[in-house]
């Protein structure tokens, strides 16, 4: 084990896996002589080379589809989005074709495409640099998207995703690039489609990923330390494919939920969570599936709104408060132990 | 040959972007042997014919409901359809657009193969899960068949990086309509193929209409081939509706791209009927209607070749009866062909098994309920209880 940041995780993982594999290559707007807008690929140009570190023009739609292209031909693209807003302006390549190409060929030629790229808000950047679209894709049908929450699972699960065969789109955040952890040094790949339970517990269930499931684990021990609460946490880790199974078991041995999200709330990931609890633990809820998740809005610049717009600690704290009541548990105070 | 309208269609005379460069499309790079000419004009009259009544058949099985969705032929394109993939070798890699059952069987697919897809059949190329406008066969290097305007040429691009990547010798050819050259991924692909020196010819096939939309309509410089100057990319037209005019263009192009520089050749060529099986094309000009009637390129060639002397109307006689029975055949062939079954619905949704791959269909719960314990009451049938 060593402890690391988020970021170095991923340039170290990064790295590795272009040591080991000669087909693994990078392309992106600014990763190779800039470093990378959030210099996850410093250093790899000059050690590298500019064949395998390929700084990009402005053109999303084009290098993602030159990446689809290579992918088919039996390279290993990571493919660089400098943010999530921006591969958007590649919706077209990475829905209609790196999502479609193996299906709708008859499973002729896969496309073991990896797209790194950060979500994310709280860095003032406006509304159209602080989006959580991450639901676009994983919406889709032959997409998988993972969202990993920790050090450990950034290089657990972009190893998983660099070896897959298939497009993976691999969620970052800016808010965790700095955030430091253990990570194992042997390379052991995540499974994809598993979520993690990073805590067990019996009062309640709380389910996050990204951001949000670090902010999870964080309110789960200030709760046990300061209320002896017992909150079972789930980090989702894999959006598509869903491990529902997981979340629904969980919740038919706490019988309540609530689901952190960064996204928006209608139509968001947490919807389809609540749903499958619904689909799933109907029997065993005691109380009404709580989502807490981004104000409806295009996010403000100013700091004061984007921070009432952001879902914070606090709005978990008070959401899990009044869960627990719903249930007809009465959250104990500080200081009083558990019978 | 050419109609003067369809000269003229482009606002200037044919010519090449670079006057000093070696060839022009008119001067083939290889002297070819007068008797060599003639196979070749015989073999690319039999392609084109077979192109011709391949397409009028699946155009005949689409009105009898055995073709779904959408049906873009290639009627009127054979010679360059023909040309083009002439020029190609077996190693080279082809990227096309949803116009594709004509580049299908000239890159060597079994006819039987590509009409079994029409039909949505296990022997399809794609297996039945592509269609007309998704055909693909790697044993044949044809990579797609793709629906979307435009979704092949940043694909076909990357497929030229990663020849490059290994040091192959292979070039991928990717053609086009002309409508297409107004997206955004036009300019971005052939930006980064001309930056990154990939071996890659994009082929322009300027049929003159989107749907009903004219190039003068839709590009604000209508000699589409110049497009290739901003990227300071070799460009050249040819006509189209000579198949040995773009076949030499072709082998031109490729020649450049195997030199490790992209090229742009505009082939110009056209579209008899409508852009699909069901289009009427009623936005044509009687004038237009009449101009067509003349341009068939496939009664052309049969024109030049009878005078030639290459073929007496015996012979081409022999070439529609040695064709017709291959369609013929294709069109029994799909016919027979069973549909895949059900059962393989989710074979395809991903190439790396992974936990929890939705596998439900659409009246299937995501979990069983479980059941309300069962008590004497309870048990009793919900429904058509008695008393």
């Amino acid at each position: 084990m060593t402890t690391k940041t988020y970021r170095q995780a991923l340039h170290d993982t990064l790295r590795a896996e272009m040591l080991r594999d000669d087909s693994v290559f990078l392309m992106g707007e600014e990763i190779g002589v800039f470093e990378g807008s959030y210099k996850i690929t410093a250093g790899l140009l000059k050690e590298f080379g500019e064949k395998r570190v390929r700084d990009t023009p402005i053109a999303e739609e084009g290098f993602a589809g030159v990446a689809i292209g290579a992918a088919m031909l039996g390279l290993r693209p990571v493919v660089e989005m400098m943010t999530i807003n921006f591969s958007m302006l590649a919706l077209d390549q990475i829905v209609n074709h790196a999502a479609k190409i193996y299906g709708m060929f008859g499973g002729q030629a896969s496309v073991p495409l990896v797209i790194r790229t950060p979500g994310g808000g709280g860095q003032q950047l406006g509304a159209t640099h602080s989006q959580n679209i991450e639901l676009f894709y994983a919406f889709v049908p032959g997409m998988k998207v993972v969202a990993p929450s920790t050090p450990a699972d950034a290089k657990a699960l972009l190893l998983a995703a660099i070896r897959d065969n298939d497009p993976v789109l691999f969620l970052e955040n800016l808010a965790l690039y700095n955030t430091k952890g253990e990570v194992p040094d042997e390379d052991v790949p995540a499974e994809i489609g598993r979520a993690a339970i990073t805590r067990p517990g019996r009062d309640l269930t709380l389910i996050g990923y990204s951001r949000m499931a670090h902010v999870a684990a964080e309110v789960a021990a200030d709760l046990a330390e300061a209320e002896g609460l017992d909150i079972e946490v789930i980090d989702l880790r894999s959006l598509r494919p869903l491990d529902r199974g997981t979340v629904i078991e969980s919740v038919k041995r706490t019988h309540a939920a609530v689901i952190l999200e960064d996204d928006w709330l209608t139509y968001g990931i947490g919807a389809e969570v609540a749903a499958s609890i619904s689909d799933g633990a109907f029997d065993s809820l005691d109380a009404p599936v709580r989502r807490v998740a981004m104000a409806e809005v295009p996010l403000p610049y100013s700091k004061p709104l984007e921070t009432a717009a952001l879902p914070s600690r606090e709005d978990a704290i008070t959401a899990i408060r009044q869960t627990l009541r719903a249930v007809g548990r009465r959250t104990i105070p500080a200081g009083v132990t558990q019978p | 040959m050419p109609s003067q309208a369809r000269q003229q269609r482009p606002t200037e005379p044919s010519k090449p972007t670079k006057p000093t460069k070696p060839t022009t499309p008119t001067q083939p790079i290889k002297q070819t042997e007068p008797a060599d000419r003639d196979d070749q004009l015989r073999a690319f009259y039999r392609d084109m014919v077979l192109v011709r009544r391949f397409e009028e058949r699946a155009a005949r099985a689409y009105t009898e409901a055995l073709i779904g969705g959408y049906c873009h032929l290639n009627l009127g394109e054979e010679a360059a359809v023909v040309g083009l993939m002439s020029a190609l070798k077996p190693t080279d890699y082809l990227f096309t657009n949803y116009r594709e059952h004509g580049y299908a069987i000239m890159r060597g697919i079994d006819p039987s193969r590509v009409m079994a897809e029409l039909y949505g059949r296990v022997d399809g190329v794609s297996k039945g899960w592509g269609g007309s406008m998704h055909m693909f066969d790697v044993s044949h290097r044809l990579l797609g068949g793709y629906g979307i305007v435009g979704g092949q040429l940043p694909i076909a691009t990357g497929a030229a990086l990663a020849i490059d990547y290994r040091g192959g010798d292979e070039i991928v050819m990717c053609t086009l309509g002309d409508g297409t050259t107004a997206i955004g991924a036009f300019h971005e692909s052939l930006n980064i193929a001309a930056l990154w020196n990939l071996p890659i010819v994009y082929v322009i096939v300027n049929n003159g209409l989107g749907m009903g939309m004219t190039v003068a309509k839709s590009s604000a410089e209508p000699n589409l081939y110049k497009r290739g100057a901003a990227y300071r990319m070799e460009s050249a037209r040819v006509d189209g509706m000579d198949p040995l005019a773009v076949y030499e263009a072709a082998e031109k192009a490729i020649a450049v791209a195997r030199g490790g520089r992209p090229y742009l050749l505009e082939v110009v060529t056209e579209r008899l009927k409508g852009h699909s099986v069901v289009d009427p094309a009623k936005y044509r000009s009687a004038e237009e209607v009449e101009r067509l009637k003349s341009e068939d390129p496939v009664q052309h060639l049969a024109e030049k070749l009878l005078a030639n002397g290459v073929f007496d109307e015996p012979g081409l006689a022999k070439v529609e009866e040695e064709v017709a029975a291959v369609v013929t055949n294709a069109a029994a062939y799909a016919a027979k062909s069973p549909h895949p079954e059900v059962g393989t619905l989710f074979d395809y949704t991903y190439a790396t098994a992974v936990p929890n791959d939705s596998r439900r269909l659409p009246g299937e719960p995501l979990f069983e309920p479980e059941p309300y314990p069962a008590t004497p009451e309870t048990a009793a049938p919900v429904t058509g209880a008695s008393a």
